[in-house]
C-alpha cells in the first residue's frame, strides 16, 4: 500500500503553513473578542498541533450578531438596494475570493486536512461561482400575479425573510460557506453565521474579504464557537427569522426542536445520508469501480452523499471486487499538501475514533474486510481506505452514516432487489446508478427515494442543480433558485378591481 | 435603476437652468462637461450650434466584422455616415449588401454548428460577457461620444444612462445564462418527459438608430446568454457604436463568427438577412411599415420566427386628480426624450377638461425652456434629429398640424440653420382625426387632447393601430388599476415614464410587434423547447 504519511510531506507542513490572520468573531462589520474572553484551539488534523486559538464565542456573542443583523435588516441598505446592485458586491466578493485562492486553499487544509490541490483546483473556485451564480440571481426574483376568480388584483411578492442563522459543517467549510451565504445575500437578508469549531479558519477570512468587497456591516456576521454554545443560540434566538443548517441527522433535530420551542422559525436541513450506488451487470467494470471508490474515498469519506453502500449485480461482482481492492491499494494517502496524495487525515481525533469504532464494530459483526481497516502512521489522523465485503442490512456499518473511508458492499439479483435493499435506511440523500440500461435508469431513477440521483457519474454537483435530502437526510434545498427560495418569504397582496375589461 | 437615474437626470437637468447662454469654445468636451456651474438656457444660442465641439475621440472602426476580422465589404463600396449636428461626414463605413450577409451567415452558421460557443459551460459564457461589460465600462465615455456624434443626442445621456445601462443590461444577461431551464413534464400514462430550451441557431438581428447601443444589448445580450450566434445589421445612420461595442466583446473572449455586424442599408443588407435560408431567427426593431416587409421576407424564405419592436403613438393619460406640474413634467420628458425619438414616446397626452387649460399653459412654458443645442454641451436637453430626413419628416408633420387646425403652443420650425435641430413643438386642441394624432411622428411634437371621462379616454387611447405603451397619472388607486388593465398596450407606466430596468420586458401589443425585449421573457425568443419523450418501465410513480 502507497499509502503513508512520509517525512517528505512532514517537511512540507512547516513550508506551506500560511499565517494565521483572522481568530475574532466578526460582528458588525468589525473582529471583535468574545465577551467572555474565552477561545478555543482550532487543530492541525496532520500533526494534532494547535494552529491558532480563535475566540469562543457564546449566547451573548451571538446575540450581539443577531442585533447588528437584525439592524443591517431593518434600518440598513442591504434589502433596500436594487438585486443589481447587490450582485455587483457579490461579484466583487467572488473576485476576491479568486484572488486569494491560494492561502484559502492552505488554510482549508491545515484547518480540516482536506487536499490543497483540490481546495485549490475546485473548493475555492466553487465559492466563487456560487457567488456568482447567486449574484446573477439576485436581480431575477420574481413574483407571481394571480389569476383570480372575481373582480380581484392579486401579486405576490418575494420578500428577503430576514435575519438569517446558519450553521455549517467543517468537511466542506469554503464550499458550505459560499453555499449558505450567497442566496441569502442574494435574497436580501441579513446573518449569522457559525463555523464548525473544527474548521474556523477560512470562514473569518471570507468575513474579511466581504467587508473589503462592500457588503454592509451587519449583513454577514461570523461567530466561531461550539454547537451547544453559539449554535444553539442561533436555533433558538427570537429574533432570527430562518436558521440553515448542514450536519449531522442528531444535531438537525436538535435545531428543530430549539426552532419550534423558541420562535417557529423556518428551519432548513441537509443532514446524513447512506447513499447507495448500484452497479449493473451491465456497466463498464472499470469506470464502475472508479466510481464506487471516489464515491467513498473523496474528501477522506467526509462527505454527507458518500456512496457508503455500493450494491454490485452477481454477474460483475467479482470482478468488479477484484479491481476495487487494487484500486484501493493504491489509494495514496498523506500529507494534504502534497500533489500526489489523494486522502490527507480524517479531520479530527473524535471522528479518527469514531471511525476505527465502526471498522471494529465491522468486524465483529461479521463482514469481510477486504483491505484496509487500521490507521495509518504515528501521528495525525490517517486511516487506511477500507472495505468491508458481504455486508448485511441489519449491521451497523450498512445502517449509519461513518463519515470516513469504509465502504459497505453487497452484491444483489434483481432490480427489484436493489431498490428494496437501497430504500432500505432512514436516509435519503442521494443514490448513484451504474448502468447503460436507459429503462433501468429510468426505473431505478423514479424508485430511490433521495434527493439526488447519479446516473452514470457521481458527485455531480452544480451551482444550478438543487440538493437537499429525502426522509431523515433533512429537507430544503442547497444551490440552484430552490436555495435562494429558501431565504425569501412569499406575500400576497389583494385589491378589488372596478370595470376591469378581462379577469 | 439606470433607467430611474434616466429620469432623474432629466428632470435634474430641468429644474436648474441657468439664464445666461454659455458659450463653449470648440475643443476639450471633457472640460466642458467637467464644470457644473454653466448651463444652458433654451434653445442655445446660434453660436453653440454654428460652431460645433470636437469630439475628443477618433473613429476607430469602419469595416464589417465577420468571423472576428474587420474586414472590407466584398463590393468594395462605402456610405459616409453623417454628424446630424451638421450634416457634415464623420467616417465613411463599409457597406454590406447580400455577399456579405452570406459570409456573415456562414460565419455565424460554424460558429454554432460547430461550436465552441453553443458548446461551452454556462458559466464560461458567463464570465466572457461579464468581461465585456467590464470593458464598456472602461470605455465608457469613448462609446458615448461615439453615440451622441453619430446619433445627436445628449452627451451627458449617453455618458450617463445609456453606456451604463447597456454595462448592467448586459450583466443582467450574463446571470441567465446558468439558469435556463426546462421542466420535467407530466404524462398521462408511463412516460418519462422532459423540455430541453436549446439554442435557436443562427440569429439576424436589425437595431435601430435611436438607441444604437441599447438596442445592441437588448438583441445581442439574450441570444448570446442562451448560446445562439449573431448576424446583427446596425442601421445606417449610426453604424460606429456597436462596431466598437462588438470588438470589445472580442476582447473579452468572445470566439470568432458568434457576432458579426454589418453596417448597410435595409433594402440591399437587412432584406437579404431576413430572407436567408441559414438564419434560423430574427429579430428587428424599427419602424411598423418595415415590419412588414421583415415578416413577408421571413415568411416568403424559410418561415424563421420573427420578434418584432415596432411603431408606437403611445397615450399619456393625465387624470383630473393629477398633481399638474409633475405631470406637466413627465408629459414633457415622456415626449421629448432623446429628441422625440422613441418608439416609446407619450406621443398623445390626454389631459381631463378639469385640468387642460392650466396643463397646456404649463407644457408650453416648460416646452420654451427645453435646451436645444450642441448634444456634447453640459446642460443640453435636446439635440439635433438624427438625419435630415428625419428633420424634413417632422417638419411635414408640423405643417400638417398647423394646417388641419391644431393650436401650435411652442416651436414649429427649425433651429439655427445647420443641422437638423428643431424647437421643441407643443400642439394643443388636437383632434383624434388629424394625421399628427394617428401617425407616429418620432420627433420633438407634443400633441395634448381633452377628455371628460374615463370610459371615453379608455376608448380614445385604445382608438390606434398601435399598442407599445401608456402612461397614468393619477392618485387614484381604483383609476389607476382600471386604466391599467383596459389599456391594449405592452407597458403601462403609472406616475413615471420610460422606466426601462433591464428586467422589465419590453414589446407591443397590435401593430407594435411581436414578442418581449428584456427581461425573463426575452430568452424565449431566441431559445427552441424540445420535448423528450421515452417509456417509463415499472414506475415508482407518475
Amino acid at each position: 500500500m502507497a499509502s503513508q504519511n512520509s517525512d517528505d510531506s512532514s517537511a512540507s507542513i512547516l513550508v506551506k503553513n500560511p499565517t494565521i490572520k483572522f481568530t475574532k468573531l466578526f460582528i458588525n462589520g468589525e473582529f471583535v473578542d468574545s465577551i467572555s474572553g474565552k477561545t478555543f484551539e482550532t487543530i492541525d488534523p496532520r500533526t494534532g498541533e494547535v494552529i491558532a486559538k480563535i475566540a469562543e464565542g457564546d449566547k451573548e456573542d451571538v446575540d450581539l450578531a443577531v442585533k447588528a443583523a437584525r439592524q443591517a435588516f431593518d434600518h440598513g441598505t442591504w434589502p433596500r438596494l436594487p438585486g443589481s446592485e447587490r450582485g455587483r458586491i457579490m461579484m466583487k466578493f467572488a473576485d476576491l475570493i479568486e484572488e486569494n485562492a491560494e492561502e484559502l486553499a492552505a488554510l482549508e487544509t491545515i484547518d480540516g486536512g482536506k487536499l490543497f490541490s483540490m481546495n485549490k483546483a475546485m473548493d475555492i473556485p466553487q465559492a466563487a461561482s456560487s457567488l456568482r451564480y447567486y449574484a446573477g440571481a439576485a436581480d431575477k426574483i420574481h413574483g407571481e400575479v394571480l389569476k383570480m376568480s372575481r373582480e380581484l388584483h392579486g401579486y405576490t411578492l418575494q420578500e428577503p425573510i430576514g435575519v438569517v442563522g446558519h450553521i455549517i459543517p467543517w468537511n466542506f467549510p469554503s464550499i458550505m460557506f459560499s453555499l449558505k451565504v450567497s442566496p441569502a445575500l442574494a435574497a436580501g437578508c441579513t446573518m449569522v453565521v457559525k463555523p464548525a469549531e473544527q474548521t474556523p479558519l477560512t470562514a473569518l477570512f471570507y468575513a474579511h474579504l466581504a467587508k473589503l468587497a462592500g457588503i454592509p456591516n451587519g449583513v454577514l456576521n461570523v461567530v466561531s464557537g461550539l454547537g451547544s454554545t453559539a449554535g444553539s443560540a442561533i436555533s433558538s434566538h427570537m429574533d432570527i427569522d430562518a436558521v440553515s443548517f448542514t450536519g449531522s441527522t442528531e444535531v438537525g433535530r436538535k435545531i428543530l426542536q430549539a426552532a419550534a420551542a423558541s420562535n417557529l422559525k423556518v428551519v432548513s436541513l441537509e443532514l446524513g445520508g447512506k447513499s447507495p450506488l448500484i452497479i449493473f451487470d451491465d456497466a463498464d467494470v472499470d469506470m464502475a469501480a472508479d466510481l464506487a471508490l471516489f464515491g467513498i474515498l473523496y474528501n477522506k469519506g467526509e462527505i454527507c452523499v458518500a456512496s457508503s453502500r455500493v450494491y454490485v449485480q452477481e454477474g460483475i461482482y467479482e470482478e468488479l471486487v477484484k479491481k476495487l481492492v487494487e484500486k484501493a491499494k493504491a489509494w495514496v494517502v498523506g500529507d494534504p499538501f502534497d500533489p500526489k496524495v489523494q486522502q490527507g487525515p480524517q479531520v479530527d481525533k473524535k471522528q479518527f475514533e469514531k471511525i476505527l469504532s465502526y471498522i471494529e464494530h465491522g468486524k465483529r459483526e461479521g463482514a469481510t474486510l477486504l483491505t484496509g481497516g487500521k490507521p495509518l502512521g504515528e501521528k495525525g489522523y490517517f486511516i487506511e481506505p477500507t472495505i468491508f465485503a458481504e455486508v448485511k442490512e441489519e449491521m451497523l456499518i450498512t445502517k449509519d452514516e461513518i463519515f470516513g473511508p469504509v465502504m459497505a458492499l453487497a452484491k444483489f439479483k434483481t432490480i427489484e432487489e436493489a431498490i428494496k435493499r437501497a430504500n432500505n435506511t432512514r436516509y435519503g440523500l442521494a443514490a448513484g446508478i451504474v448502468t447503460k440500461d436507459l429503462n433501468v435508469a429510468n426505473t431505478v431513477s423514479r424508485s430511490i427515494r433521495a434527493g439526488t440521483i447519479w446516473i452514470n457519474c457521481y458527485f455531480a454537483f452544480d451551482n444550478d442543480i438543487p440538493f437537499g435530502g429525502y426522509k431523515m437526510s433533512g429537507f430544503g434545498k442547497d444551490f440552484g433558485l430552490e436555495a435562494l427560495h429558501k431565504y425569501l418569504q412569499v406575500k400576497s397582496v389583494v385589491t378589488p378591481l372596478y370595470n376591469t375589461p378581462w379577469l | 435603476m439606470a433607467s430611474r437615474r434616466m429620469c432623474s437626470l432629466l428632470s435634474h437637468s430641468l429644474t436648474s437652468p441657468t439664464s445666461s447662454a454659455a458659450l463653449f469654445s470648440r475643443g476639450n468636451i471633457g472640460r466642458n462637461i467637467a464644470s457644473p456651474s454653466r448651463g444652458i438656457s433654451k434653445y442655445s444660442t446660434a453660436a453653440a450650434i454654428e460652431n460645433p465641439v470636437d469630439p475628443p475621440f477618433e473613429v476607430k472602426h469602419t469595416q464589417l466584422l465577420i468571423n472576428g476580422q474587420f474586414v472590407d465589404a466584398a463590393s468594395g463600396k462605402s456610405f459616409p455616415t453623417l454628424d446630424p449636428r451638421t450634416g457634415d461626414v464623420i467616417a465613411h463605413v463599409a457597406e454590406g449588401d447580400a455577399e456579405d450577409i452570406n459570409r456573415a451567415v456562414a460565419a455565424a452558421r460554424k460558429a454554432f454548428d460547430e461550436g465552441p460557443w453553443p458548446k461551452m459551460t454556462a458559466y464560461e459564457r458567463q464570465r466572457i460577457v461579464l468581461r465585456f461589460a467590464d470593458l464598456i465600462e472602461k470605455h465608457n465615455d469613448e462609446l458615448a461620444a461615439l453615440e451622441t456624434w453619430d446619433s445627436g443626442k445628449p452627451y451627458e445621456q449617453s455618458a450617463k444612462v445609456e453606456v451604463p445601462m447597456l454595462t448592467r443590461l448586459m450583466r443582467y444577461y450574463a446571470g441567465w445564462a446558468d439558469k435556463i431551464h426546462g421542466l420535467t413534464v407530466p404524462a398521462d400514462g408511463p412516460y418519462h418527459v422532459q423540455t430541453l430550451h436549446e439554442p435557436i441557431g443562427v440569429v439576424g438581428q436589425v437595431t435601430p438608430w435611436n438607441f444604437p447601443l441599447l438596442m445592441f444589448a437588448w438583441k445581442v445580450g439574450p441570444a448570446l446568454a442562451c448560446g445562439n450566434t449573431i448576424v446583427l445589421k446596425t442601421a445606417e445612420q449610426t453604424p460606429l457604436s456597436a462596431l466598437f461595442a462588438a470588438n470589445l466583446l472580442h476582447e473579452a473572449g468572445l470566439p470568432p463568427g458568434v457576432l458579426n455586424v454589418i453596417s448597410g442599408f435595409g433594402p440591399t443588407a437587412g432584406a437579404p438577412l431576413a430572407s436567408h435560408m441559414d438564419v434560423d431567427k430574427f429579430a428587428f426593431t424599427g419602424s411598423t411599415k418595415t415590419g412588414q416587409v421583415v415578416h413577408e421576407l421571413a415568411s416568403r424564405s424559410n418561415l424563421k420566427p420573427v420578434t418584432m419592436e415596432l411603431g408606437g403613438k403611445s397615450p399619456f393619460i393625465v387624470c383630473e386628480d393629477a398633481d399638474i406640474d409633475k405631470a406637466v413634467e413627465l408629459a414633457h420628458s415622456a415626449l421629448f426624450f432623446n429628441q422625440g425619438q422613441c418608439c416609446c414616446a407619450g406621443s398623445r397626452t390626454f389631459v381631463h377638461e378639469r385640468v387642460y387649460d392650466e396643463f397646456v399653459e404649463k407644457s408650453k412654458a416648460r416646452a420654451l425652456k427645453r435646451a436645444v443645442g450642441d448634444p456634447f454641451l453640459k446642460g443640453i436637453e435636446q439635440g439635433p434629429q438624427v438625419s435630415n430626413a428625419q428633420f424634413e419628416k417632422i417638419l411635414e408633420y408640423i405643417k400638417s398640424g398647423i394646417e388641419s387646425g391644431a393650436t401650435l403652443e411652442s416651436g414649429g420650425e427649425r433651429l439655427g440653420n445647420k443641422g437638423y435641430y428643431i424647437k421643441p413643438t407643443v400642439f394643443s386642441n388636437v383632434k383624434d382625426d388629424m394625421l399628427i394624432a394617428k401617425d407616429e411622428i418620432f420627433g420633438p411634437v407634443q400633441s395634448i387632447f381633452k377628455y371628460k371621462d374615463l370610459d371615453e379616454v379608455i376608448r380614445r387611447a385604445n382608438a390606434t393601430l398601435f399598442g407599445l405603451a401608456a402612461g397614468v397619472f393619477t392618485e387614484n388607486l381604483d383609476t389607476a388599476n382600471t386604466l391599467t388593465r383596459a389599456l391594449r398596450v405592452g407597458t403601462v407606466w403609472v406616475n413615471c415614464y420610460n422606466i426601462f430596468d433591464a428586467a422589465i420586458p419590453v414589446g407591443g401589443y397590435k401593430m407594435s410587434g411581436h414578442g418581449r425585449e428584456k427581461g425573463i421573457y426575452s430568452l424565449e425568443n431566441y431559445l427552441q423547447v424540445k420535448a423528450v419523450v421515452t417509456p417509463l418501465k415499472n414506475p415508482a410513480w407518475l
